[in-house]
């Protein structure tokens, strides 16, 4: 009976555990939970409350109202965003949904080809482009808007004409797609290239070409690490704000909600009750999607970061 | 809400004529690469799965470095040679000074700080029960941008002046043990760490969640084996766990390091670089967009470039170890 307690494979541990470690964990959540929870109740108060008292009051004083969110989401009257926050909402859907099918579906082709159509030199170039994540954004950001709006020239020759995509929806998904690739394409080689080998050859046998493999075996088997990347691309862009305010200028065209939000808190006249509900507003999506897809997601870290 | 529809039906449109243009042509592509036979199929399908990525990186990536590197030895409006003036600026700027010492102190405290924390973490959660709420929970930050996180605690900073009524959490929790509070932002140097913790709030979740799967990857008999010897709780740690997840640990701090020096979102949101809490990316992102030049701008980003590299050399040499040893 001793035997077969401790094989079970966290009997072990539990010898060791106490109330402590519980009572330290809680402590640090509920420290982690605090800041969001302000946020959160305050985004419903109104603006006279939350200038006139603390929010942790609202639990002995409950007054709530919607205010906050029908002026920050329409605009309006009283609002200091006239046109509100909406249409920047919209713009980083649009933003975000190209902005992860491109990269995905691209460095799965590359994975693809890296892990299954072995040529010479193709291992140098896998860490290569592994080798690429050491290059910062900051480096890619004035070249490629420079090519965004003027093109590339050597001498009188024109290589790539002038794009006039910058301050378009193009202009951010471009980069976007581009810088993910590194990342992408080393998390996505490393499930591709474990697939079993000998399916990959019986359908080559049977006459299939590498585009039937990709798209029927390769593609439907990597289903959960493409889950995995989306997820965590989905987050980078939709939380992004440094390629955004370098290639989509701030107007209500193209401009998604966390460069409006950004601006919001250095403006004058957006006092918090602006910047609560604008917050949450912004945070509500990927925080859905996190709760919703966590499992997703944890595995696509852990794919990059223990190898 | 017509007029909602009105604005936003061209942009879906937009979305939907790129999704559909982009797979219409993989598909007519993969079509007609897929009928040729023989000999040339490899590496017209070799061409054809590399291809986009060749050219997203080339164009995206691996030219804009090389041309950034050039920029950094050319004038601001990068039309002529100027040497490593550029760099002598910022060897000899007292401003660039204190970006730098900035940035020193980010990548000294930040990354500890996380990965310690988020260590912790995972050891206490792997002797919990029901510990996933509470790591759901502490994750979530990892959810949220770092403009909201930086909304967020700028709510708990806020500090509305003598005599007013006192809104922010950390005034409030300062004035519960007696203190007085301050205008915290505005604080030198305490802003700068105030700005960090934003920072560890929302990562340590990161650290938390990879050290907890490396935790629980060590074999539960090494740990009984070592329990049954009498080892217990910090010593078991110390000589058994620890050890075993060492690798990871130097993976998640050598992260850290990296997006802390990379670090923007937060300084430009909490105070644009001003009241001393300048770091390097955002100076590197004023020097361009704001005072229009490029050549300092781009030298700055290229000392991003030489700080991060020595660190991802070293994380790649690891793996490709670990690769041959499998």
């Amino acid at each position: 009976m001793t035997t077969t307690k401790l094989a079970s494979p966290s009997a072990g541990r539990r010898l060791f555990s106490s109330k402590i470690p519980a009572i330290i964990v809680w402590i640090i959540t509920v420290v982690w939970t605090i800041p969001t929870l302000g946020l959160f109740v305050s985004s419903f108060r109104s603006k006279a409350d939350i200038y006139a008292s603390g929010w942790w009051t609202v639990f002995s004083h409950p007054s709530f109202t919607l205010t906050n969110y029908q002026h920050v989401l329409f605009g309006g009257s009283g609002a200091s965003l006239s046109g509100g926050i909406l249409p920047y909402f919209m713009n980083s859907v649009v933003i975000t949904i190209p902005a992860v099918i491109f990269p995905v579906a691209i460095a799965t082709m590359a994975a693809y080809a890296l892990s299954w159509i072995r040529f010479k030199g193709s291992d140098f170039i896998f860490f290569f482009i592994f080798a690429l994540q050491i290059v910062p954004l900051q480096m890619s950001l004035v070249p490629l808007l420079q090519l965004f709006t003027g093109g590339a020239h050597l001498g009188h020759f024109t290589i790539v004409p002038k794009l006039g995509i910058a301050g378009h929806f193009a202009g951010i998904w471009l980069p976007h797609t581009m810088f993910a690739m590194p990342l992408a394409i080393y998390l996505l080689h490393n499930f591709i290239s474990s697939l079993p080998k000998d399916l990959m050859e019986a359908a080559h046998v049977d006459g299939a070409n590498h585009f039937q493999v990709f798209r029927q075996i390769v593609l439907p088997l990597s289903i959960p690490a493409l889950a995995a990347f989306a997820i965590f691309q989905f987050l980078w862009v939709w939380n992004d704000l440094l390629v955004a305010l370098t290639f989509a200028s701030g107007t209500e065209e193209v401009a998604p909600i966390n460069v409006k939000l950004a601006s919001l808190v250095g403006q004058y006249g957006s006092g918090w009750e602006t910047l609560t509900a604008g917050a949450f507003v912004t945070i509500i999506v990927p925080l859905i999607v996190f709760f919703s897809l966590q499992r997703f997601f944890v595995r696509g870290l852990l794919a990059g970061s223990v190898k | 809400m017509g007029n909602f529809f009105d604005t936003n039906a061209p942009k879906f449109a937009q979305i939907l004529v790129a999704i559909v243009v982009f797979f219409a042509v993989l598909g007519i592509v993969f079509f007609i690469a897929g009928r040729v036979n023989g000999k040339k199929q490899r590496p017209i399908a070799i061409v054809v799965f590399l291809g986009p990525a060749a050219v997203l990186l080339l164009a995206g990536l691996i030219i804009p470095a090389i041309q950034t590197i050039l920029f950094s030895f050319e004038n601001a409006n990068s039309n002529g040679f100027v040497g490593i003036q550029n760099y002598s600026w910022m060897i000899h700027n007292p401003d660039i000074h204190h970006v730098l010492l900035n940035t020193l102190l980010w990548i000294m405290f930040t990354p500890t700080l996380t990965t310690f924390i988020g260590l912790m973490l995972a050891v206490l959660l792997d002797r919990m029960k029901r510990e996933s709420i509470a790591k759901s929970l502490i994750f979530m930050p990892m959810a949220i941008s770092f403009v909201g996180a930086s909304i967020i605690w700028k709510f708990v900073y806020s500090y509305a002046g003598q005599g007013q009524p006192q809104t922010g959490l950390l005034t409030a929790v300062v004035r519960l043990f007696g203190g007085t509070g301050a205008n915290w932002i505005l604080s030198k140097p305490l802003n700068t760490f105030l700005l960090m913790i934003i920072f560890i709030w929302v990562q340590t979740g990161f650290a938390m969640v990879i050290l907890s799967a490396a935790i629980k990857g060590v074999p539960a008999d090494i740990i009984e084996a070592a329990a049954l010897d009498g080892s217990n709780g910090w010593n078991l740690f110390r000589r058994i766990t620890f050890p075993m997840v060492r690798s990871t640990f130097i993976v998640v701090l050598t992260t850290q390091v990296v997006v802390s020096l990379k670090l923007f979102d937060i300084v430009r949101t909490m105070t644009g670089g001003n009241f001393g809490t300048n770091v390097l990316a955002n100076e590197m992102y004023s020097q361009v967009f704001v005072q229009f030049d490029q050549g300092r701008g781009s030298a700055l980003a290229v000392t991003i470039f030489l700080c991060v590299t020595p660190i991802l050399i070293y994380n790649a040499r690891n793996l490709r170890r670990e690769r041959q040893n499998r």
